[in-house]
């Protein structure tokens, strides 16, 4: 019988430790389908954060460095910088990167750092139990918003990747989603294209990606790709945000 | 290139042994009186195949020394005070993931914004630790020009034996004067190879540069693999000047501004007939200790330094009750005389000195 699909030779056998439901583990899959497909999988070096998807480093068949909360882009400068023909990667969730280690994904983006970042937003800090975050939508209710978020006590969310877009060092931003087989392929698609503008040194190339947080969220799995649709997708700008002339010849 | 002997701030001096030692990659903020070294290796380094970057702020910089460090290559970062506190988090990390990295702190007076003068106020903050967790670094401090270059040398050395962050305590005075350097070529060393390195995998299996632990066991194991290393640095690296110190009364104990400035307070005492030597600790961790095991004739010790009286624990901590020691500090970036540790001397042994 003629084998159709495995599993990506871009990620271990190290189980996920997901939550089920969690869309993560696509995102891990997209990832590792991408560097096989572009036959990156020997020459990258992944950064981890902390928080869930602090444990990825062991998920990947490549090599991953771990550092502190919301640094990753900072260590993954560091990386490149130290060896720029390796192809950089950062995976981080949005209360990693647009909280803790917002000024990092500023002067990443302004420097056009060669790297490439896959945001994750689930609207909480989800390993610490689903508490605010600056991604969390109006009204949502989390654990240090008991209330549902006060947008004139806490400001309105962040929208992170239409913040980067207007660096000019940033050439490629887009923002997709794992809701749905449709977006799953699109989502790939931009992965793919942030990853090929990195290996022809473009410039820094950043995909956030909308995921559901199910045991915070206190949703089943399919509760929480319908809320992600109808509470996510109308807050934050969706599709390619920017892409410069060299990143469309691509 | 420069010439052998160059007359050289000391910050410069720093800069220029890092470049020779092999340090390809300076990640750094400036901070005054720290400054001269980013802004020297900006001119410099580049032209010698490495990289110099501004980061956005000290955090960012101690962050990108870990991800260069996580490759195997060398890297060095420098600060003063302020920013040397903002590196911490970095620094804790480093020693976790046990990363090699020099980082330089050019102690200003403290706290808070503080001012620029020369303190050794950090000297608890840089040898006890000073990020989160139990760990310790190496801590070295020249006290001249030439140390300044020589240490360096030996910090990227000692960063590389150990897998450890390496830093090079000295202050504004040290760093501000210009000073004829030696520039000499890096000492070969025998050093491990760096083969947990993350450079790609090609051709080997795969690696991870991080350190967490998900049950206690696994933590302590860890805790105690690291602490075997410390303890084996505490054993090995101890070093530490004698300035007259094998026939002394009364012994001085002072590094760094603090260890040259006791040096004309030893020969205006023997002038005297005053038998006071000095021992000059050169790694502030590990403290010398050793240096004390032997002194049976020593009266007392006077400690000397820019602070309140921080090396002073150690001191007493090495001696064991068995000699009286005594503190002379000036604090807020005030430099003090060898008169005043000869008066202090006079004070605090009930001796006729003439300062």
């Amino acid at each position: 019988m003629e084998k159709v699909f495995g599993k990506t030779r871009g990620l271990s056998d190290t189980p996920f430790t997901y939550c089920p439901g969690c869309t993560h583990g696509i995102i891990h899959r997209l990832i590792a389908e991408v560097l096989e497909e572009l036959d990156l999988i020997e020459n990258t070096i992944g950064v981890a954060p902390v928080g869930c998807a602090g444990f990825l480093l062991d998920m990947f068949n490549c090599d991953f460095v771990g550092g502190p909360h919301g640094r990753a882009q900072a260590v993954a400068t560091g990386i490149k910088r130290a060896m720029p023909e390796r192809t950089v990667f950062t995976y981080q969730g949005d209360g990693d990167i647009a909280a803790i280690g917002t000024s990092h994904a500023i002067h990443v983006a302004a420097r056009g750092e060669k790297i490439t970042t896959i945001m994750v937003n689930n609207a909480v800090f989800g390993m610490t139990g689903g508490q605010m975050a600056p991604t969390t939508v109006s009204g949502q209710v989390t654990t240090t918003s008991p209330y549902g978020r006060d947008c004139v006590l806490a400001g309105p969310p962040i929208d992170l990747p239409k913040t980067i877009a207007t660096l000019e060092g940033a050439v490629y931003v887009a923002a997709g989603s794992v809701d749905s087989p449709k977006n799953i392929a699109q989502t790939k698609k931009m992965i793919k294209k942030a990853f090929q503008v990195q290996q022809k040194g473009l410039g820094f190339s950043f995909v956030s990606i909308l995921s559901t947080c199910p045991t915070n969220w206190g949703l089943s799995p399919v509760e929480s790709l319908t809320w992600l649709r109808e509470h996510m997708m109308p807050v934050y700008q969706m599709g390619e945000l920017k892409a410069t002339e060299e990143v469309k010849a691509l | 290139m420069l010439m052998k002997r160059e007359l050289l701030k000391g910050n410069e001096a720093i800069a220029e042994a890092a470049i020779r030692s092999g340090c390809k990659l300076f990640f750094g903020y400036p901070i005054t009186p720290s400054t001269e070294i980013i802004e020297y290796l900006s001119k410099h380094m580049p032209k010698a195949g490495g990289t110099v970057l501004q980061g956005e702020d000290e955090i960012a910089s101690i962050n990108m020394c870990y991800g260069a460090a996580a490759t195997g290559a060398r890297v060095m970062t420098a600060s003063s005070s302020p920013g040397y506190s903002l590196k911490q988090e970095g620094i804790s990390y480093l020693a976790a993931a046990e990363l090699p990295a020099v980082v330089v702190n050019i102690n200003r007076n403290g706290p808070g914004l503080g001012g620029l003068g020369p303190s050794q106020g950090d000297y608890f903050q840089c040898t006890k630790g000073g990020g989160h967790g139990d760990y310790r670094v190496i801590v070295l401090a020249p006290s001249k020009g030439q140390e300044m270059y020589d240490y360096t040398m030996m910090a990227f050395d000692l960063a590389d034996k150990y897998r450890t962050p390496v830093v090079i305590l000295a202050d504004g005075m040290l760093g501000q004067t210009m000073e004829p350097i030696e520039c000499k070529e890096r000492p070969t060393a025998e050093l491990p190879e760096k083969d947990w390195a993350t450079t790609g995998c090609m051709g080997r299996s795969k690696r991870k540069i991080s350190m967490y632990n998900l049950t206690n066991e696994a933590g302590e194991e860890i805790a105690l693999k690291l602490q075997a290393k410390f303890n084996k640095m505490k054993e090995q690296e101890q070093q530490w000047e004698d300035y007259y110190a094998e026939d002394a009364d009364y012994l001085l104990v002072g590094y760094g501004t603090c260890g040259r400035v006791a040096k004309s307070a030893v020969q205006m005492a023997r002038q005297q007939g005053i038998k006071v030597g000095l021992i000059r600790p050169i790694t502030l961790w590990p403290f010398p200790e050793k240096a004390f095991s032997n002194i049976p004739k020593v009266k007392g010790i006077l400690t000397v330094e820019l602070n309140s009286g921080q090396m002073l624990e150690d001191v007493k901590l090495a001696v064991n009750c068995s000699v009286p020691v005594f503190s002379h500090t000036r604090l807020g970036g005030m430099l003090l005389s060898e008169n005043s540790i000869l008066k202090k001397i006079a004070e605090v042994f009930s001796l006729e000195v003439r300062a």
